[in-house]
């Protein structure tokens, strides 16, 4: 019989081997988790690119519309439109408020309607009338006030005038944007407590089956935290797995979308492309989904173990 | 009862109930003095195996007091256990050998569960399975083991961490008598090194072969003492 071993260290708060020692049984890939953590995180990372996006379209449409002030002269004689409009763009040229006029040319007003009232290939005086646009570029925002006095300086010599601002005519578009970007970010915390909800349910199952091994693990003196630690970083290898996997996948789904979308050839949508700061809160989600889980894991293995001598 | 100065496991007027059955332990008072070998024997359903879970911090008592290391073990919060079941090495009557480990990771869990770095656990994990006769089964999983080199893996890695007390629940119960007899001898060896060793046993022939032993009886739940050991000092000087 050979001696004894030493004497060896006690009471440290991790296992020797770094907590690698393959303690618990596992069954990573063969199990449902990273398949379900994955392809919640698909869903997370389409849902919050869509919310970015959403976010950039609506941001670069209000700075291009901001300031933005459209004149329309409702006049119906054509020669007192054309007088009309030449006075208010002189008027508003002269204002130091205003950084920039731009009279709508009549051939780009008519290719603008031709798809609506067809090409008006008939004597000016026998046209539809057609208000004089003139685009008006404000220094500062628009506001209320800001639009009265305008009015009050055109008042006079420009009687046919109406002032608008132009994001009073996409406040219903912003609207519905805000109102969908609230929807993204409801599906984004709707998809995270579903994840955190799965591992809560797979860190129950693993103690359930585990259970044997973690009140051999207590009885030599192993500690709480120890055994939570043990689950924690399974799931969240699991997480990380699922997690980049579907990050490619919903990476993937936005980029089809938004070549699809890029084929419409609209500005305002063109508007919702992706900076570098969005990729790299897309490219975050997997770290946060698996912070969620392995704290998930830590809390549900805790109050279990809470429940055992 | 007082006392028990010197002492290393001190039960004071413990019972214990499962629910709301009767007692399995009553008015239970002993001490455990360092370095000292004791039996502890009764019939089938005594309470040795209540009684051992006691030791080993796995049970709570339904009443009195249990002193371990000279702390009141009773009124500790479960966070502070573990640092006394690292005290106790424990052989479970089923062995209780994790299934999908090596008897080497199974002996070297204690270590792991004390945080020994992995270059230090190789030596004496592998030092102990020589010493208890499984120097060429290091790799084998519990379930190719036979029931007496399963025992053999639980009781290294009860003895692996250097325990100051020794629980062992009827570790000759499973083996031959040639085994039951070198495992003894395991645990004698254990005992001269300074740890002190409770075997609960129902074999009444095994306590004859430890000449110094103490014996501890358990009859349906209440304590007798045949040699003296339960006394406070007790009958006679422990080496």
């Amino acid at each position: 019989m050979s001696k004894l071993p030493s004497p060896l260290r006690r009471n440290a708060p991790r296992f020797g081997g770094g907590d690698r020692a393959g303690i618990m049984q596992q069954s990573r890939l063969a199990g449902p988790m990273p398949w379900v953590i994955g392809i919640m995180m698909a869903l997370t990372v389409i849902a919050a690119g869509a919310g970015l996006a959403l976010r950039n379209l609506a941001q670069n449409a209000r700075a291009e519309i901001a300031g933005g002030v459209t004149l329309q002269i409702l006049e119906g004689g054509p020669a007192e439109r054309a007088r009309q409009a030449e006075v208010a763009v002189a008027l508003l040229s002269n204002r130091e408020d205003v950084a920039e006029v731009r009279r709508v040319p009549d051939a780009e007003i008519e290719a603008l309607l031709e798809p609506w009232l067809g090409a008006q290939d008939v004597p000016e005086e026998d046209a539809i009338a057609v208000p004089a646009l003139i685009d008006v570029r404000l220094v500062g925002p628009v506001t209320p006030r800001r639009l009265d006095e305008l009015r009050a300086a055109l008042a006079g010599s420009v009687p046919s005038a109406r002032i608008d601002a132009q994001a009073s005519w996409l406040a219903p578009v912003f609207d519905a944007i805000r109102s969908l970007q609230w929807l993204t970010l409801g599906l984004v915390t709707l998809l995270a407590a579903t994840t955190a909800a799965a591992v809560w349910l797979a860190a129950r199952s693993a103690l359930g089956s585990n259970r044997d091994t973690v009140e051999i693990i207590h009885l030599l003196g192993g500690t709480d935290g120890q055994i939570a630690r043990l689950f924690q970083r399974s799931i969240g290898l699991d997480a990380a797995l699922g997690g980049f996997a579907g990050l490619l996948l919903g990476l993937a789904t936005l980029a089809l979308l938004g070549r699809q979308f890029a084929r419409l050839g609209s500005g305002m949508i063109a508007g919702g492309s992706f900076g570098l700061t969005d990729w790299a809160v897309l490219a975050a989600l997997p770290l946060l989904g698996i912070v969620l889980a392995m704290l998930t894991a830590r809390l549900t293995v805790l109050a279990a173990l809470r429940r055992m001598l | 009862m007082s006392g028990g100065e010197g002492t290393i496991v001190q039960f004071d007027n413990v019972g214990l109930r499962y629910g709301t059955e009767r007692e399995v332990l009553s008015d239970v008072s002993f001490a455990l003095y360092p370095g000292s070998f004791y039996f502890l024997t009764g019939a089938s359903g005594a309470g040795k195996t209540s009684l051992l879970k006691l030791l080993y911090l796995a049970q709570r008592p339904s009443r009195g007091v249990i002193r371990m290391f000279g702390t009141d073990v009773i009124t500790l919060p479960r966070q502070a256990l573990p640092a006394f079941r690292r005290r106790i090495g424990v052989v479970f009557q089923d062995f209780r050998l994790v299934p999908h480990l090596s008897a080497f990771d199974n002996v070297a869990l204690p270590l792991r569960v004390s945080g020994v770095p992995e270059s230090e656990i190789r030596k004496p994990v592998a030092d102990m399975l020589d010493w208890v006769g499984l120097e060429q089964r290091h790799d084998a999983r519990p379930a190719t083991l036979s029931g007496g080199e399963q025992q053999r893996v639980a009781i290294a890695r009860a003895v692996i961490g250097r325990p100051e007390i020794l629980v062992a629940d009827e570790p000759t119960g499973n083996v031959d008598p040639d085994l039951a007899l070198k495992l003894l001898r395991l645990f004698e060896a254990l005992n001269r090194l300074g740890t002190t060793v409770v075997v609960a046993t129902h074999d009444v022939h095994l306590l004859k072969k430890v000449p110094d032993s103490l014996i501890m009886r358990l009859d349906r739940g209440r304590l007798a003492d045949p040699t003296g050991a339960l006394r406070y000092p007790p009958r006679r000087e422990v080496s």
